[in-house]
């Protein structure tokens, strides 16, 4: 019932826009999102985003994006029998080359290799769970 | 070893931020009812549930003293507004396309839009304070 002290309420503040911006990456994955588009749903200048987001969550806007773009791309190497290349661009990849590396280096295999390797998850698993929990982790890593 | 622990879930809490705030969105936009409002001294009982159901309630608390002392309280409001507090509630409907094209109009803010994922169409958003909320039309409620 007290109200917050406002230092406090900026942070929560700052909180909420950077988590509206990571809800836009989660939800618009598949569109070309880059820093200035992200910078204007938080609210903020683009070099103070990325530094910002980076404090709040521990990785770099673009990583958390690619993060989740390779976990939707394993999703449909899983459960779908569409290509490679057509999983590439339903996932917001514009290139099969940098959709290739970007894979390898997170998943530590070729998307083939996973494809052939893995199994469907379980239909009692609801998917907003999958998605929160399959997205490869980056903590412990640098975020770039 | 038949008898059963429990009969049913009673309670949930969900930290929000401002009790106000609260009912604006979980009465005024999701269509909750108010359960129980009660205020005595510095604390607040409030808990909103399903119209017309008994159970469950859900509780609507503000963290802060006596609970907790000032510095831990902001690191709770800290976790809600980064959204690491999970999915605090999945509510059931019978029509998810047509709750998330009203409750979009109402100026809800939505995680994801109502999708059909095989089990059901189900729909993610958040309270005002980064809660997460999914909105499920289980295939089976479906008929």
């Amino acid at each position: 019932m007290l109200d917050s002290p406002p230092v406090s309420r900026a942070v929560e503040e700052r909180n909420r826009r950077m988590l509206r911006a990571r809800d836009a990456m989660d939800r618009g994955y598949a569109q070309p999102l880059d820093i200035p588009t992200l910078a204007r749903i938080a609210c903020v200048s683009e070099a103070h985003f990325i530094r910002t987001f980076r404090a709040t969550f521990g990785e770099t806007p673009h990583r958390y994006l690619q993060r989740r773009r390779v976990e939707r791309s394993m999703f449909l190497l899983r459960e779908s029998d569409r290509s490679v290349t057509d999983i590439c661009f339903d996932v917001g990849f514009t290139s099969l080359g940098t959709f290739s590396r970007t894979f390898r280096e997170i998943v530590g295999q070729s998307p083939i290799a996973y494809r052939r390797s893995s199994a469907p998850v379980p239909g009692a698993v609801p998917t907003c769970f999958t998605m929160a929990w399959a997205r490869p982790s980056s903590f412990g890593e640098d975020g770039r | 070893m038949d008898t059963k622990s429990f009969n049913a879930i009673t309670h949930a809490h969900v930290w929000v931020l401002d009790h106000q705030e609260a009912l604006d969105f979980y009465v005024g936009k999701l269509g909750l009812e108010v359960k129980a409002d009660y205020t005595r001294g510095g604390f607040r009982w409030l808990t909103v549930g399903i119209p017309g159901e008994p159970v469950p309630e859900i509780v609507l608390d503000v963290p802060g003293p006596p609970v907790m002392d000032e510095k831990t309280a902001e690191q709770v409001r800290e976790l809600v507004t980064k959204g690491a507090t999970g999915v605090v509630m999945v509510l059931r409907t019978d029509d998810c396309f047509g709750l998330y094209e009203r409750l979009r109009a109402k100026g809800v803010e939505f995680t994801q839009e109502a999708t059909d994922h095989g089990y059901g169409v189900d729909c993610g958003l958040r309270d005002p304070f980064g809660n997460q909320i999914r909105i499920l039309q289980p295939k089976s409620w479906q008929g």
